[in-house]
């Protein structure tokens, strides 16, 4: 398969990575100096970034807790990244001590870095795939061993659609992730916008596309649209910290401020 | 009370510091957590003994929970230098709450510094780690797959060579070493350009890999010829592709080859045999076919192709009497004499047997064929010889000569074989030119043959009835059945145009049983409309159905199935029919005879019987050929009276009565009836004619040319 210029999995640590960058605005020191110079070009042009960050990382937590709460025990988290504080393992296991999670992620150290912070955890593995490359994904070994695929799982699709270009159709490829999942399962997206910040959307999404990792950003429309196939769960398709908070306090007074779409949707 | 407050920090602790570092926790919690430092803290600000380093364990803390940001420390290092001391208000006295507080926040700050430069130290640690293994796997995993290639590479049972755009070989892998006999030190000294031409290469091999190595194609596959280290030739099936850099420019060229000299000399020798004539090594029908294919493919214009067909003359009998390996040899002689014959573009084949063909493209008319035949002739006329014996082997050449667009292949073929058949006919050891008329003739004789079977069952036969008349009182007799053949392309044909060749294909035994029916329908008709005026049908019969055993019965059964009376029914037979040895035709007519039916002896006196065998032979009547009628119109008949005359009274000694045919004048007529001749028959009474206009004869019921009152 022809390697898309957003997956990138060549060693070059002079380039700088999705995965690095995002570890960088969580306050995490696994990044080398290309990622922390984009990482701060970024937050130079758009000073709420490391919060949109937070706020993204905290909206997985809250959808992976939601999804133990309905019964899912099986995780499939694609691009998972750098591991760092509230990994879906942590937040899984400690709802449900028995939850099983394979991370996917392309970034070759990224991969390396997770497999040496799982050793010890016999119920989460990572491999290293293309988000295309279905059949390599739920074929793995590691990915066998874990989720039951007769059951419903988790597939966790966190801050990586914005990375797909239209050209690679992102609702093909969440069509064929869809046919491995049994009805009851779970799609969970956070996607960037640019509604409702429209100033600094532009600017960013240039500086990714000359860093090598071009970012999408996607309406309300198209995002619903990604849910083809799946039941929206209430409140549908909203801005990061509006997806089912912990408590009114945790809601931001503008929430479009996060230039963020959060949803989670049911397999019929 | 203290406690509320300790909450009231904590709470409002974190409000500072929320948002300033990402960490994974409801603010519920947050400030519980915070809450636990802050009684650390107030704790260690009241103690007895004041230990500063609960300062650098909370700081500590808070980076392990996660509080790594710098915002995180300012917020929490502000807050607690400001607020901190309104919890003090318990301090004993003498404590400086103040200081303790600046204390705790001094060591509270170097022990978050300490812990934050640690951690971080630990992740680019650990990412640097996780660099250096995924390296280090993508280079295991690249030196995999080169030694899975390399294996493959020099393994592979198909030669492969990599080669620079200059067309210097760089690599060759052993299978390509063991094609060429060439070593790997070898090929890498050499250049595509110069080692891997070979003369009969088509120019566009050479066009292609110029486009390759420009970039304008990225791959191309052919069979191609090449010359081995040892000069031997190879052919292969190439397959080359271009392998351009990461911007995308030409780099360097890969080539696949697969030896396939074997499959290809197979492919010949199978493609030969296809079209060769394993004997004689000439080429055979299949490519006559081929190359008449090609000649008649293009636009016709005005080229023109000439065909000889040969045929030799006796063969037969050279197989026969000096067996088959003396006639393979008398072929392969006559191969070799015929090839010598011709020129570099005529083709020689042998069609099988004892048959050969010349074809000869592009020819300016058929003088060229008239002197290749003479050629073939004359290279002929010297004896062969086959073993101890010294034959005269003649040819009969057909001869065809046509515009390409005045014909056709198969139309050709046949042409210059019945060409051939004449010039057996005519005589043997010679040529015959074609002659368009006389070949559609044959050919139509062909198709009257082949097709008249068919045209009995279609009904396009029908019969013409000609009056027997007596001559003493010019009254109807008989009639005799004449058939014809409504042909849908040739028209009305008369009996010479097809009962020869009926009597040839054996169709003349449903022909004829159909005369007789047809004949014997009409005859009952006749006698249902006029009684005892009715005429007797005369049906003539052909030598070959007297040798039909079945004749008998089918006449019988003709008889009975119209109720007709025997006597009703002549059959006419000629000489010819009775003549030869069998016994079978002669016990036919015999048994006809016994039956009751007439039988007459049809044109009598133009061939082999004589009178006195006339006594054994079962018949009733006599039929004088028209010859006779010619002699007597002539201005001094009397021989010719004579002879009839005692013709006559031969006949009538022997019981037999006697018909003249031919009869065109009063003349004839009358000297006939002198003579005593019974019946007559001939245009002066009628022409034959349809079964109605008989009908009219009887209705009449008047004499016939009734020439009494006319002078002779």
């Amino acid at each position: 398969m022809e390697k898309p210029s957003w997956a990138s999995d060549d060693l070059d640590i002079e380039r700088p990575s999705p995965a690095r960058v995002y570890d960088y605005y969580l306050g995490g020191s696994h990044n080398f100096v290309v990622d922390r110079r984009m990482a701060r070009q970024a937050i130079d042009l758009w000073p709420e970034l490391p919060l949109i960050m937070q706020a993204n990382r905290a909206f997985l937590r809250r959808s992976v807790r939601y999804l133990v709460r309905q019964g899912i025990t099986q995780f499939l988290d694609i691009g998972s990244g750098i591991p760092t504080e509230g990994n879906v393992h942590e937040v899984a296991q400690a709802a449900s001590p028995q939850s099983r999670v394979v991370y996917v992620d392309i970034d070759p150290v990224a991969v390396a870095h997770s497999r040496a912070m799982l050793p010890g955890n016999s119920r989460a593995d990572i491999i290293q795939a293309d988000l295309r490359d279905v059949a390599a994904i739920f074929n793995d070994p590691r990915t066998r061993r874990l989720l039951d695929l007769g059951q419903p799982i988790g597939v966790l699709m966190v801050a990586m659609l914005h990375f797909v270009p239209d050209e690679a159709d992102p609702a093909s490829i969440i069509a064929r992730y869809r046919k491995m999942m049994v009805p009851g399962s779970y799609l969970v997206v956070s996607h960037a916008t640019h509604e409702g910040s429209p100033d600094q959307a532009g600017p960013h999404t240039e500086l990714y596309r000359r860093a090598g990792a071009p970012l999408i950003m996607r309406s309300r429309l198209e995002v619903e649209a990604l849910f083809d196939g799946f039941d929206l769960v209430s409140p549908g398709v909203v801005f990061l910290p509006l997806w089912r908070p912990d408590s009114p306090a945790d809601v931001d007074d503008h929430p479009e401020r996060f230039a963020a779409f959060a949803a989670v949707g049911r397999r019929e | 009370m203290t406690h509320v407050d300790h909450e009231e920090f904590a709470w409002r602790w974190a409000e500072a510091i929320v948002g300033t570092s990402y960490v994974p926790i409801e603010r519920r919690v947050l400030a519980s957590r915070l809450l636990g430092l802050t009684h650390q803290l107030v704790e260690a600000a009241l103690a007895v003994e004041f230990d500063p380093s609960v300062g650098r364990q909370v700081g500590v803390d808070m980076v392990a929970a996660h509080f790594t940001g710098t915002e995180t420390l300012r917020e929490t290092l502000a807050l607690i230098a400001e607020e901190l001391p309104g919890l003090l208000d318990s301090a004993p006295p003498g404590v400086d709450a103040a200081g303790r507080v600046a204390q705790l926040v001094a060591s509270m700050a170097a022990g978050y510094a300490g812990a934050l430069r640690e951690r971080s130290l630990d992740e680019q640690d650990a990412i640097y780690r996780a660099g250096l293994r995924a390296r280090r796997q993508a280079e295991q995993a690249l030196a995999a797959s080169e030694a899975k290639f390399r294996a493959m590479f020099t393994e592979a049972a198909i030669g492969i060579a990599i080669a620079d755009l200059e067309g210097n070989i760089t690599d060759a892998n052993s299978a390509m070493q063991r094609m060429f006999g060439y070593t790997y030190d070898e090929f890498t000294q050499l250049n595509i350009l110069s080692a891997m031409v070979h003369p009969e290469d088509a120019a566009s091999v050479w066009e292609t890999y110029e486009e390759l190595i420009r970039g304008k194609r990225d791959h191309f596959r052919m069979e191609k010829r090449y010359y081995r280290s040892d000069g031997g030739e190879i052919w292969t099936h190439l397959s080359v592709s271009l392998v351009r850099d990461e911007a995308g420019a030409p780099a360097y060229q890969v080539a696949l080859l697969e030896d396939i000299s074997e499959r290809r000399r197979l492919q010949n020798k199978l493609e030969y045999q296809a079209y060769h004539d394993p004997l004689t090594a000439l080429a055979n029908r299949q490519m006559v076919t081929e190359r008449l294919g090609q000649i008649f493919a293009g636009p016709a214009g005005h080229r023109r192709v000439g065909l000889c067909f040969l045929d030799l003359d006796g063969f037969k009998v050279v197989n026969d009497s000096l067996g088959h390996d003396a006639g393979d040899q008398l072929l392969k002689t006559v191969a070799s004499r015929l090839t010598r014959c011709c020129s570099a573009g005529q083709l020689v084949a042998r069609m099988g047997g004892d048959e050969f063909v010349i074809v000869v493209e592009d020819t300016a008319g058929a003088a060229d064929m008239a002197a290749l035949a003479d050629k073939v002739l004359a290279a002929m006329a010297e004896p062969i010889r086959v073993g101890d014996h010294e034959l005269n082997v003649t040819t009969s050449i057909g001869v065809v000569e046509l515009a390409v667009a005045d014909t056709n292949p198969e139309d050709l073929l046949q042409a210059a074989d019945i060409t051939m058949y004449r010039a057996k006919r005519d005589g043997k050891a010679r040529y015959v030119m074609y002659d368009r008329n006389r070949n559609e003739r044959e050919v139509a004789r062909f198709t009257l043959s082949a097709t008249m079977l068919a045209a009995v069952e279609r009904g396009e036969f029908f019969l013409e009835y000609q009056p027997l008349v007596g001559l003493a009182d010019r009254v109807l007799r008989g009639v005799e059945a004449l058939v014809r053949w409504r042909h849908p392309t040739f028209g009305v044909l008369g009996p010479e145009r097809f009962i020869d060749l009926a009597a040839e294909s054996g169709s003349i035994v449903q022909l004829g049983r159909w005369v007789l029916a047809r004949a014997c329908e009409q005859a009952r008709a006749w006698h249902d409309a006029f009684g005892a005026a009715a005429p007797f049908v005369s049906v003539n019969l052909a030598p070959r159905q007297l040798h039909e055993p079945a004749l008998v019965d089918d006449v019988a059964k003709i008889l009975l199935d119209n109720r007709l009376d025997p006597s009703s029914l002549q059959l006419e037979l000629t000489e010819q029919a009775l003549m030869g040895d069998e016994a079978g035709p002669l016990t036919v007519l015999t048994k006809l005879h016994d039956l009751g039916v007439r039988i007459a002896l049809d044109d009598f006196g133009t061939g082999y019987w004589n009178l006195p065998d006339l006594r054994r032979l079962p018949i009733t009547e006599l039929k004088l050929a028209g010859s006779f009628a010619v002699g007597l119109q002539s201005p001094s008949p009397l021989a010719d009276q004579r002879i009839v005359a005692a013709l006559v009274d031969v006949a009538h000694a022997l019981g037999l009565t006697v018909t003249a045919e031919g009869i065109e004048t009063p003349t004839q007529l009358e000297r006939f009836r002198a003579v005593g001749c019974d019946t007559g028959q001939g245009a002066l009474f009628a022409p034959p004619g349809a079964a109605e206009e008989i009908d009219a004869l009887l209705r009449a019921a008047s004499p016939l040319c009734d020439v009494s009152g006319e002078s002779l």
